[in-house]
């Protein structure tokens, strides 16, 4: 790709983040319940105190003033004081990026592998037992409520088996010996979660690759290759797959966008304390700053896997590149 | 020997509805150096044919029978690997819609030396260098073999076919429909550099269309195939000014006459039968002008009206007197 074309993918994602901070500040401000609503429902609060909070947040200047200073501060990487944490945005929400990404990023690994093997098997094997049997594998789980499966997998292999820890990262309480301990118990907290997640996302990614490798293999240039004399396995693996794989990128690309948003309800279910879990906890808490923070951190990755899946689109298909 | 024969040949397709008798009962023969024009209505199993010789066919298909002799060996009897070894090396297809038969993630050039290397193991320098001297064959600059097909135009597309199809030097060159998709002029050249190649080269070619007035300046012999069958097969002469099928005579009335005043072209009435549930008798018989009760209950047999012109009508002779 020209260095021009993707200095203006950037520019337009750049305005596409604008946009959406500009939303951002529209949306929580006609929300219903702003925090002055919150503290004047406190009766011990004096007109003093109200004053103070309003001058606090900035909500006693009139709106342009707001609006401009809402957009200094978002560029100074202030985005203000959680209402629940009492601590600032950006501080709560860096402190629950890694466990996320670590959950998600190895649930989308783990689907996108298994969901690719699972999609070539089944359209290649198209209308044999294999293909019917892992279609409705993937039909499954692709349908089951993401928060149904995570208790099904409590019930069963916490309640049932006692194999596996029901909540958190580590142990509560628990002081290790050595890394290796520590990882060892990282890890019983995570193959729940990290299963959960896969099974919800390894539909997705079956059923894509299938259908995908299906219509790929009904084109011309596929007989073409046959024609040649090659072998069914290299048809498949030279021809049909590098073709099959252009709209998987995109859709992986997408997911990966929601990584840190994706796993609220997993998150919720298994207690794990990630950004997911955040986000639910200032929703409930109407936590504005702090839901203003990860909202905004939920688009800039969307934006970014976009701009991201636009790149490698171009570098592997060349009707793309000019 | 003739390059390739092709005796009694049956296709069928077994699909849920039943069993499509796609191709029944076909021959014909090709020389070396020779070309055959393949003609008759969308369906009526051109494709089949073609798919068949290079044992190409989708899974619901399958040879019943028949022979198909290339150079003397039978294609229908050759084990997986052994077809795979003739297919380019032997026969080569230029598909129908071949606008979409190269590879788009592709370079034109790797897709053709893909062939070769295959087939003669040979070093990707030198095949890429076969390449080159592929392109200039097919009247196209050598250095665009480096390019994807998308930056190509339809008429270079074809050519570039042309120049795979030709990559491991080929007895037989199918064409099905090589044109279909391409404007008039560019027609008339794809049709005339497979012309010039099969003479130049000695190879025999199989030109597949629904458009029996291409056929007369690029062939020598026209087969007309109708419900799965060839029911009039003869030189270009002969097909033209001795026509013995009344399916072949209203072919000829359907295309338009730029000499003449402005006619629309006849058509023909009527829709081919329905291959799944043959009547008895011949298949043309619900749309023939002279159809007899005998057609409606006997299966005409291929009859020598003229040397190397048959026919399969009852009445083939009137037809060739002019009827
Ligand atoms: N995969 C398949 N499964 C079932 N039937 C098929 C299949 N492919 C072709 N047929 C049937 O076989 C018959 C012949 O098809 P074929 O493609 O050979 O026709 P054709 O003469 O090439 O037509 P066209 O001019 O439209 O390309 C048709 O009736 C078609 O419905
Ligand atoms: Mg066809």
């Amino acid at each position: 790709m020209h260095k021009g074309t993707i200095a203006k993918k950037l520019f337009y994602a750049f305005v596409t983040i604008m946009i959406v901070l500009v939303f951002n500040y529209i949306l929580f401000r006609v929300l219903p319940g702003d925090p002055l609503a919150m503290m004047m429902r406190n009766p011990k609060a004096t007109p003093e105190m109200i004053e103070g909070i309003k001058h606090f947040y900035g909500l006693d200047q009139p709106w342009h003033i707001q609006f401009f200073t809402y957009f200094k501060n978002m560029f100074a990487g202030d985005f203000g004081t959680s209402f629940v944490f009492k601590a600032p945005v950006i501080q709560v929400v860096a402190g629950r990026i890694l466990p996320t990404v670590l959950l998600v990023g190895l649930a989308e690994i783990i689907a996108i592998l298994v969901g690719i093997v699972i999609g070539v098997l089944a359209a290649w094997k198209r209308g044999t037992r294999l293909d019917v049997g892992t279609l409705g594998f993937s039909l499954i789980t692709y349908s089951v409520p993401t928060f149904w499966l995570g208790m099904i997998m409590i019930v069963i292999f916490c309640v049932g088996l006692h194999l596996f820890p029901t909540s958190g990262m580590f142990t509560p309480g628990k002081s290790f010996i050595s890394t290796g301990a520590m990882l060892h118990d990282l890890v019983k907290h995570m193959v729940l979660p990290v299963l959960t997640m896969s099974l919800v996302l390894i539909g997705e990614y079956a059923l894509t690759m299938r259908n995908t490798l299906i219509d790929v293999l009904s084109e011309d240039y596929i007989t073409t290759a046959r024609a040649k004399g090659f072998r069914e396995r290299y048809v498949l693996t030279k021809h049909a797959l590098p073709n099959a794989m252009l709209p998987m990128i995109t859709i992986i690309a997408i997911n990966f966008g929601f990584i840190v948003a994706g796993a609220i309800q997993v998150e919720t279910i298994f207690s794990w304390p990630g950004l997911g879990r955040l986000m639910y906890e200032a929703l409930s808490a109407r936590d504005y700053p702090l839901l203003q923070g990860i909202f905004l951190l939920v688009t800039v990755c969307v934006i970014v896997a976009n701009v991201l899946a636009d790149i490698t689109y171009a570098y592997i298909d060349p009707r793309v590149k000019n | 020997m003739a390059l390739l024969e092709v005796k009694h040949l049956k296709t069928y397709f077994d699909t849920l509805k039943g069993q499509y008798k796609a191709v029944d009962d076909v021959n014909f023969d090709l020389e070396y150096g020779e070309a055959l024009g393949l003609v008759g209505e969308s369906g009526c199993g051109k494709t089949t044919c073609a798919l068949s010789i290079a044992r190409l066919l989708p899974k619901e298909g399958k040879i019943y029978g028949g022979k198909i002799l290339l150079e003397g060996t039978d294609m229908v009897q050759l084990s997986d690997d052994q077809i795979r070894e003739k297919r380019w090396k032997d026969v080569s297809i230029v598909f129908q819609g071949a606008m979409n038969a190269l590879n788009p993630v592709m370079k034109v050039g790797d897709q053709i030396a893909e062939a070769i290397m295959l087939h003669e193991k040979i070093k990707k320098e030198d095949a890429l260098r076969r390449t080159e001297r592929l392109f200039e064959l097919v009247e196209m600059p050598a250095d665009r073999i480096r390019n994807y097909p998308h930056e190509f135009s339809g008429g270079m597309k074809q050519r570039a076919m042309i120049a795979m199809a030709l990559a491991c030097n080929p007895k037989i060159i199918i064409g099905d429909e090589p044109t279909t998709a391409l404007d008039v002029m560019v027609q008339a050249q794809i049709l005339n550099l497979l012309e010039k190649l099969r003479r130049e080269l000695n190879m025999g070619l199989i030109l597949i269309t629904h458009d029996l007035s291409i056929l007369g300046e690029t062939c020598d012999k026209i087969a007309v195939m109708y419900a799965g069958k060839i029911v009039e097969i003869g030189m270009v002469e002969d097909i033209f000014e001795r026509t013995a099928h009344p399916y072949t005579k209203r072919l000829i009335s359907c295309f338009p006459n730029i000499s003449k005043d402005k006619v629309i072209p006849a058509g023909i009435e009527g829709i081919p039968q329905n291959m799944l549930e043959p009547q008895p008798g011949c298949s043309f018989y619900p749309r023939c002008h002279l159809a007899t009760d005998l057609c409606k209950t006997e299966v005409p047999t291929s009859i020598e009206v003229g040397k190397k012109h048959f026919s399969a009508c009852h009445r083939a002779s009137e037809v060739l007197n002019g009827r």
